[in-house]
């Protein structure tokens, strides 16, 4: 087990990066403790998987160290690194036992018999595998299959961190969420540092304590699932996170008041620091814009009901704007004003909160 | 036009895919089939698509009989789950080409294909590849050209399952818009009833191959005629005990009582099923009248702007769906409060009480 630093690391896939476009991760300091459980988030081509590697050893990055326990391990190959990885397809000895596949990273490294059998019931009791232990794992189902890769991943007891590369895309919808809660119960029991790298929302913020959302090779918040939903600190993270994602808004300064389709709007954080050239967004979710007498005035185009909410979709001075409203609350149908929940609508500045 | 199965029935090899159905699906409307996999979703469309021949009953196009008709001589649009785009042809040749098989004139392909790719957002990469296109872009490039050639019949088999899940909350609110006054008839399948909800129009709920209720997809959800609905339309799954009713109280395990309100009121005494949607179920008391129940935390699931916490009510699991990011411990005793507004009453055979 270890602490992983991550020391202002930057790659290009290029010979001779010029423009931030270049670089496939932008800076990324990070500090995990030992034994947390961390997610990277984000789209495909946001640079997660690039950082992966570089944690890994499969890439040496152009700037930056990686640290294992304090120990510089940036240009160390991937098998000196001491970590597991479980990747998105089932790696696994199909003519083998699930018993064998599980005992091979052990026997491997020369632990003896004694050890190895503990560990392979243990892993194999956790991951609900003991059943079919000795059977070959050729006519096991993907889900299985998939279940012995993770138990691969998990079986050894020294290592300094478990990867997981988006290791649910091969399991069937109906069966995630039993494995999604089943790696949170396994990370609890283990406790080793372990590394989640997905697109999924409800992957990472079910995995992890932490989770690390990146864009465009930036790293654009790092926070708590409690932080990215209430104090988005990008408006990408208010977009990705949460359905539908917040209201992203263009909005006006005037004495260092923020105003929306000419309406004052009362915000959560102060902009002291603003320089007056940037561009300003105002967001705010869904769930805390409601229906008032007095505010922005607002057309309604379109109600749906999602069986616990009403989704409006309302339009003010030609821009888009999402209601959340309770089931059994009345949504007006001529006249409406919005108004925004002053604790939760923030000021954005390029893109990010202004922390002022 | 209205597309109409009278006592459609399908064996594959003795065994039943879709038991004795019969349904009429209204002309122009949005039609929903909501089922898990292998409940016949699939079977259904292809009958429909005349894929596949029903081992008895007929299916008509308005009043054309069309039980035995190949599927190319039919005017129908089929979109699966994985986009099937032509890879060596361009955007606009993917859209042209079932306007081409119909040997339509060339300045009627080129208005088609361009109203078409204006509504799909597509018009920008007309002359791409769909290899150069993001996943959502070539499932779009798929639907037009269902779109394209203005068929009767449009079949969308979960279009939607293989897109990440902002696209797939794009997509939800696109498609009835796409649908809306093209003058085709929609069956749209999938597995999840939150999109069923979404789409809204009609929904006919499956479950092992038999169709278990057809109506307005909200009063499905809202007044499902059995237990069996009410659990494909839901999700997480709905909580379901056995009560018993004893005067005006409703109990459940011995201890836990709650009044009996709405149809259950008038009902005899003895042996229900209660059913309650998880978002009834929540760790905050509410304004509402509430029962608390409490559970030992199992397991915890957070969504964005929801979570999900499974919990063991004597011995039983339980599930709520509650608004924000909440934090439970895992293996810790937690109350939870039912609210019985949400509460839905069955008999003992499962048809709801009051339905």
């Amino acid at each position: 087990m270890a602490t992983i630093a991550l020391d202002k690391l930057r790659h290009s896939y290029m010979a001779d990066p010029q423009a931030p476009e270049d670089w496939a991760l932008k800076e990324v300091d990070i500090n995990w403790s030992d034994g947390g459980a961390y997610a990277l988030l984000g789209p495909s081509g946001c640079g997660k998987t690039t950082l992966l590697n570089i944690i890994s050893g499969l890439v040496t990055p152009s700037e930056g160290r990686i640290l294992f326990n304090g120990q510089d391990v940036t240009h160390l190959p991937p098998d000196q690194r001491n970590i597991a990885q479980v990747f998105q397809f089932p790696v696994i000895y199909d003519t083998m036992t699930v018993y064998d596949n599980l005992a091979f990273p052990l026997r491997n490294r020369r632990v003896d018999e004694a050890k190895v059998d503990r560990r392979v019931r243990e892993i194999s009791e956790m991951l609900e595998l003991d059943d079919m232990i000795d059977r070959r794992a050729a006519g096991l189902s993907p889900d299985a299959k998939q279940k012995i890769s993770m138990g691969r991943g998990l079986v050894r007891d020294d290592v300094n961190v478990i990867m997981f590369d988006e290791p649910l895309t091969v399991i069937d919808p109906h069966l995630k969420w039993k494995l999604r809660s089943k790696l949170k119960e396994l990370h609890q029991r283990v406790g080793v540092t372990m590394i989640y790298v997905t697109h999924d929302q409800t992957e990472a913020l079910t995995f992890a304590d932490q989770v690390v959302v990146m864009q465009d090779g930036e790293v654009v918040q790092l926070g708590t699932p409690v932080d990215l939903f209430e104090r988005p600190g990008h408006t990408f993270v208010g977009h990705f996170i949460g359905s539908p994602g917040m209201n992203v808004l263009p909005c006006d300064m005037r004495d260092g008041r923020a105003f929306f389709a000419d309406t004052q709007v009362s915000i959560e954080n102060g902009v002291q620091g603003l320089k007056g050239d940037e561009r300003l967004e105002l967001g705010v979710r869904p769930e805390f814009v409601r229906f008032a007498d007095t505010g922005i005035p607002a057309e309604i185009i379109k109600v749906a009901d999602t069986g616990r909410n009403q989704l409006v979709e309302a339009r003010a001075q030609g821009q888009r704007i999402n209601v959340l409203v309770p089931e059994g609350e009345s949504v007006p149908s001529e006249g409406a004003h919005l108004m925004f929940d002053p604790n939760k609508t923030r000021v954005y500045a390029n893109g990010w909160l202004v922390e002022g | 036009m209205a597309i109409t199965l009278s006592n459609v029935v399908k064996t594959v090899g003795g065994e039943p895919f879709l038991y004795d159905t019969s349904l009429s699906f209204e002309p122009q409307g949005f039609n929903v089939l909501l089922g898990a996999t292998g409940s016949g979703k699939t079977t259904l469309i292809k009958l429909l698509a005349g894929l596949e021949k029903p081992t008895r009953g007929s299916i008509h196009y308005g009043d054309r009989d069309m039980t035995g008709v190949k599927p190319q001589r039919r005017n129908v649009s089929l979109v699966h789950q994985f986009f099937i785009n032509y890879p060596n042809m361009t955007v606009y040749e993917n859209i042209a080409s079932p306007l081409r098989v119909a040997r339509m004139s060339e300045a009627e392909v080129d208005r088609r294909v361009r109203e078409t790719a204006e509504l799909m957002k597509l018009t920008p990469m007309l002359q791409r590849n769909p290899s150069a296109l993001s996943g959502g872009q070539q499932q779009r490039t798929a639907l037009a050209r269902a779109v394209v050639k203005e068929s009767d019949l449009v079949l969308l088999d979960e279009p939607l399952a293989n897109l990440d899940y902002k696209l797939r909350e794009e997509m939800r609110d696109e498609l009835p818009k796409l649908f809306a006054g093209r003058g085709a008839t929609v069956v749209y399948a999938t597995s999840e009833p939150g999109e069923a909800l979404l789409l809204g129009g009609r929904t006919a709920t499956m479950h092992e191959g038999r169709v278990t209720q057809f109506g307005k997809t909200e009063k499905l959800y809202r007044e499902p005629a059995d237990l069996t609905t009410a659990r494909v339309f839901s999700d997480p799954p709905i909580n379901a005990a056995q009560v018993h009713k004893q005067g005006a109280e409703i109990v459940l395990d011995d201890t836990i009582r709650w009044p009996a309100e709405g149809a259950i009121a008038q009902a005899a005494d003895g042996d229900y099923y209660v059913g309650v949607r998880p978002h009834f179920v929540s760790p905050r008391r509410e304004n509402n009248v509430t029962v608390e129940l409490n559970g030992k935390v199992l397991v915890t699931e957070l969504s964005g702007s929801e979570s999900v916490a499974h919990f063991d009510l004597n011995g039983r699991p339980w599930v709520s769906q509650s608004h924000g990011v909440h934090s439970f411990k895992v293996g810790q005793s937690q109350a939870f409060y039912l609210d019985i507004s949400g509460c839905l009453y069955f008999h003992p055979d499962g048809a709801r009480v009051g339905a």
